[in-house]
């Protein structure tokens, strides 16, 4: 049975997993400051031009965002992505922009959208089925298989395993 | 001539392998000693053939032999010798040559260090391997033969891809092989216990220090590529999430995972059909991740010159081993009764959840992975599935195993009430916590996520340290006690340490990163998180295969002199690519980064400046992990319980192979 | 039963993957689709006159994204002058990041399939076009709405199977 003060850790634990889950999944507040061969009105526009830059592909490299690429498409969307950005125009107003163009492929975050709502939350899903299957495995087995042996026998047969 | 010998050494090899994938496992259901016996021998004549095929291969490399095709492809009379060696592997036909070599490795290793295993075991075991190198040997000679001659033969080579021309690109893949193939052996273990309806503790021992073998391997080989990525790629990344980088990290996950079930399975006689599917389910990642790397299908910057038709053999190929191995998972598992039982706060309940974690967050880089290739498929549009994705449903799903890792460690077995631990505990959290919000104050701007993941990286150690303490409480000597502890015990203390230091290096890295591209002259001074770069001279330098341009910077912090660094941007001789090798001055707690971009004229550079702290850690940590590994799987007990269970099975051997045959 | 379900899924991923290895990851189509084309307003080649996409309305017309710089280019350049001889239909041609006197001196030795080219030094006509390779080819019906795009150069068998008969159908259908 749990005693209160294993309730007590059990709970101490879930806070700390709920504070940690909520403290990281926030939207990370880019470290990222001045590309300074360009010019920002801000510190905010200059992060949001070095995010989008990561967020967006290179479409004609293998696998590269536009920031890592030498391609020339690349350079022109950069450009681009500049302007819409001193402009103060939104990261959803330039995403919009450039998938009018080139379609959801441009994106590294795919939009939550019906067809990508298996990929979005299907592991989470998935951990639900787990967790649950783990559960039921836990607590359907048969508890009376064996007397129960004392603490001193669990223990020395620890230690013969170890 | 040397081209030829290699690839008739290679036909004798498969041969080797059909011999050793076919009489064996006969002998084991019909009780033939004889046959089973030549199991061993067949394993080392296939590594024998091998080894002289891939010498063959290797030898054409140094003596710039260029009537072969491949070696007229990968290589050059200017490439530097080692990149000769290790650029055997640098293309699609050689590093599969490579694959077969190791697998051929594996299977010799298992034969040489396998004399106490009771022989129905090792005759099947080996048998199975002996199926996957007739594959693999059957994919090179058929479709991806590295021997074939070209005419007319060529003045020189193409030369290497030079961004493979570097020493941690030339380790990276055996590494990696290492590691993939090395599931192999878990694999085959578990097809053999399928095979003969059952797991007992003993094949279990045998199996772990193989799995943490090849685990430990295939940890380093991702760091390594990884580290490589950081240095070599000139972005300053250290992880892309690219199918490529994803086809390796699946099967580490999964191998994570099994290593643990391995565990719990061995000690308690638990969740023994899940550790067979782990088993089965890891190595089948790792073929998977050759099809990927290989056929084509997804859009990697990493991927070899694709090729459909090698694509359908190697589907072919997964869909046997694969596709046989689960049926026969799904007809036969249920033989593999665990036997006991355990309670909710429990080192088995720990374990299990570790599984489920991992196996769950496996599933999500893989349906991440192949998602396009799905809509695609279906017809549904074409996406991208790139970093944002990856890190905002894996981290998730991982910062849960990382938070109870250090207290599954000292769960008992069974059944635990936690007695005596959970004031402790409790205090290690606050503790941990507190101390994570001060150390925060380090940086530059105050962020509650950094003080959480500081809190979580030193309450991962804080946790694993107060495993040892508590195993050792009530030892008199406590200094000899330590040292009577097994191995097994410092190595999981060890690995889990350095997932706390990992996961340390990742936080600050990716929190307190700062980078600027700039314009500069020489003479000119940027300032990038309190460091002053001063650019102070741009030379041409000349490389043995290629010319570089080399900017030389001086580093200062507070008037104090930190380091000179060099960044240059070569231009190799043969294929006319360019490269940037970014200049690095690396540290415990940071590194400065230099990458020389375009040349804008004037005299001035596009430069780019990163400041990385903490960004060793992330390599320090899997070194960690790697060490604990080898430090579990050395564990003598493994040795001395397998000779004495072999006295007890050795009198089984028959009756073993009766059952098996019968059911 | 449970012990099933990796196989199932096993089978069900192999038939993705084989369905993959007949598909080109790198192959995009074009959200521009039964989009109306969209607009731009460029100088011609040659002269001063400028054309914007309802200089084509009531035609069906073939856009042309080249550049003298393209390699490919040359490659689908016999193709673009078959097409030219089709009656009904009115080739336009990009020229794309060029340098003026490049794009003529290129029409002049190669011969130019075109009716109309029209030059955009910036190429941010391009981008509204969602170019990504050159050369990449747009068809537009009379009521001035992609209704095709291909991308890299056209080959013969492009031309005979999907081409040549989409544009009999759209010079068919009425405005």
């Amino acid at each position: 049975m749990v005693n209160r003060k294993q309730q007590t850790v059990v709970h101490v634990l879930l806070i700390q997993v709920c504070v940690m889950l909520f403290v990281l999944l926030m939207p990370a507040s880019s470290a990222h400051s001045a590309e300074t061969v360009l010019k920002f009105d801000s510190d905010e526009q200059a992060a949001l031009y070095l995010r989008l830059t990561e967020e967006f592909r290179c479409l004609k490299c293998q696998n590269q965002n536009l920031a890592d690429s030498n391609a020339d498409l690349a350079q022109d969307l950069r450009n681009e992505i500049y302007d819409a950005v001193i402009n103060g125009q939104s990261r959803d107003e330039i995403a919009d922009y450039l998938v009018a163009r080139y379609g959801d492929f441009v994106l590294y975050r795919p939009p939550v959208k019906r067809v990508t709502y298996l990929l979005w939350f299907g592991p989470f899903v998935l951990l639900l089925f787990a967790i649950i299957g783990g559960w039921r495995l836990i607590s359907s087995k048969p508890t009376i298989t064996a007397p129960e042996p004392s603490e001193a026998l669990e223990d020395a047969r620890r230690r013969l395993n170890e | 001539m040397i081209a030829e010998i290699g690839q008739f050494a290679l036909i004798l090899a498969l041969c080797a392998a059909v011999v050793l994938a076919v009489l064996p496992l006969i002998g084991s259901f019909i009780v033939q000693p004889q046959w089973m016996a030549l199991a061993r021998p067949a394993a080392l004549l296939q590594l024998l053939m091998v080894t002289i095929s891939y010498l063959a291969l290797t030898s054409t490399f140094i003596t710039n032999d260029f009537s072969v095709l491949y070696t007229a492809n990968t290589s050059n009379t200017q490439l530097p010798l080692i990149y000769k060696i290790s650029g055997v592997w640098g293309g699609h036909e050689g590093s599969i040559l490579l694959w077969v070599w190791v697998l051929a490795i594996w299977t010799g290793a298992v034969a040489i260090f396998s004399k106490h295993m009771p022989a129905v075991l090792l005759s099947r075991v080996l048998s199975v391997l002996g199926m996957i190198s007739i594959g693999f040997m059957l994919f090179v000679l058929l479709t991806s033969n590295p021997f074939e001659r070209i005419f007319p033969i060529p003045v020189d080579g193409a030369s290497l891809n030079p961004l493979l021309q570097d020493i941690g690109m030339a380790a990276h893949p055996p590494l990696l092989y290492m590691g993939y193939v090395g599931f192999s052996v878990a694999f085959a273990f578990a097809v053999a216990a399928l095979l003969g309806g059952e797991l007992d503790s003993a094949t279990l021992r045998w199996m772990r220090p193989w799995t943490n073998i090849a685990w430990m391997f295939l940890t380093l080989g991702i760091a390594l590529g990884s580290y490589w990525a950081y240095y070599e790629l000139g972005w300053g990344g250290w992880w892309f999430w690219d199918p490529v980088e994803n086809a390796s990290f699946m099967p580490w996950l999964l191998g994570t995972a099994l290593i643990h079930s391995l565990a719990a399975s061995e000690k308690r006689g638990v969740f023994k059909a899940w550790t067979v599917l782990l088993a089965v389910l890891a190595f089948s990642l790792s073929l998977l991740g050759t099809f990927i790397v290989r056929s084509g299908v997804l859009t990697s910057v990493h991927a070899f010159a694709s090729d459909p038709a090698r694509g359908k053999f190697i589907l072919y190929f997964l869909v046997i081993t694969i596709g046989l191995s689960l049926l026969l998972f799904a007809v036969r598992s249920h033989k593999l009764k665990s036997t006991a039982n355990f309670e909710l706060v429990s080192r088995e309940s720990a374990l299990l959840l570790n599984n489920i974690l991992l196996l769950v967050a496996c599933a999500a880089v893989l349906l991440g992975t192949l998602y396009p290739l799905f809509l695609d498929a279906l017809d549904m549009g074409k996406i991208s599935v790139g970093p944002q994705y990856f890190n905002a449903v894996f981290v998730p799903l991982m910062l849960p195993v990382i938070m109870v890792v250090g207290i599954g460690a000292l769960l008992n077995w069974k059944k635990d009430k936690l007695k005596g631990r959970q004031t402790t505990l409790l205090a290690l959290v606050i503790l941990s916590l507190i101390a994570g919000a001060i150390l925060a104050t380090q940086f530059d701007g105050y962020k509650i996520t950094a003080a959480a993941a500081i809190g979580l990286a030193i309450w991962v150690a804080a946790s694993s340290l107060y495993g040892v303490y508590y195993r050792l409480r009530n030892k008199r000597n406590r200094l000899s006690a330590a040292m009577h502890t097994p191995a097994a015990f410092w190595g999981m203390t060890i690995a889990h340490i350095g997932m706390g230091v990992f996961t340390l290096g990742v936080a600050l890295t990716s929190m307190f990163a700062d980078e600027q591209t700039v314009r500069m002259g020489i003479g000119e001074t940027h300032e990038l998180a309190g460091y002053e770069f001063r650019f102070k001279s741009i030379d041409e330098v000349r490389g043995p295969n290629y010319v570089a341009a080399q900017a030389t910077f001086v580093i200062t912090k507070e008037q104090n002199s930190v380091s000179t660094l060099v960044a240059e941007k070569r231009v190799y001789n043969v294929r006319r690519d360019t490269m940037t090798e970014a200049g690095i001055d690396g540290g415990l707690t940071r590194d400065l980064f230099i990458a020389l971009g375009e040349h804008l004229g004037n005299n001035e550079w596009s430069i780019r400046l990163q400041y990385k702290p903490f960004i060793r850690w992330i390599w320090f940590g899997t070194v960690f992990m790697a060490l604990g590994a080898l430090l579990a799987a050395v564990d003598r007990r493994y040795r001395v319980a397998a000779t004495t269970q072999k006295r007890a099975r050795n009198t089984k051997v028959a009756t073993g192979a009766a059952t098996g045959a019968a059911s | 039963m449970w012990k099933y379900i990796p196989l199932i899924l096993f089978f069900g991923l192999v038939g993705f993957l084989a369905r993959g290895l007949s598909l080109d990851p790198s192959e995009l189509p074009s959200p521009l689709i039964d989009k109306p084309a969209p607009t731009f307003q460029l100088q011609s080649l040659f002269d001063s006159s400028e054309y914007n996409p309802e200089s084509f309305t009531g035609e069906v017309w073939l856009f042309n994204v080249w550049a003298s710089w393209c390699r490919a280019c040359i490659t689908e350049h016999p193709e673009l002058e078959k097409l030219n001889k089709i009656e009904g239909l009115t080739m336009v041609g990009l020229n794309h990041k060029d340098v003026l006197d490049d794009g003529r001196s290129w029409l002049n030795r190669f011969g130019n399939p075109f009716d109309t080219v029209v030059f955009d030094q910036q190429g941010s006509t391009g981008i509204n076009y969602g170019v990504y390779g050159v050369p990449e080819t747009f068809i537009m019906d009379k009521k001035g709405v992609v209704r095709y795009k291909h991308i890299g150069p056209i080959s013969e068998e492009d031309l005979n199977t999907i081409l040549l008969p989409l544009i009999e159908q759209l010079k068919a259908e009425q405005v």
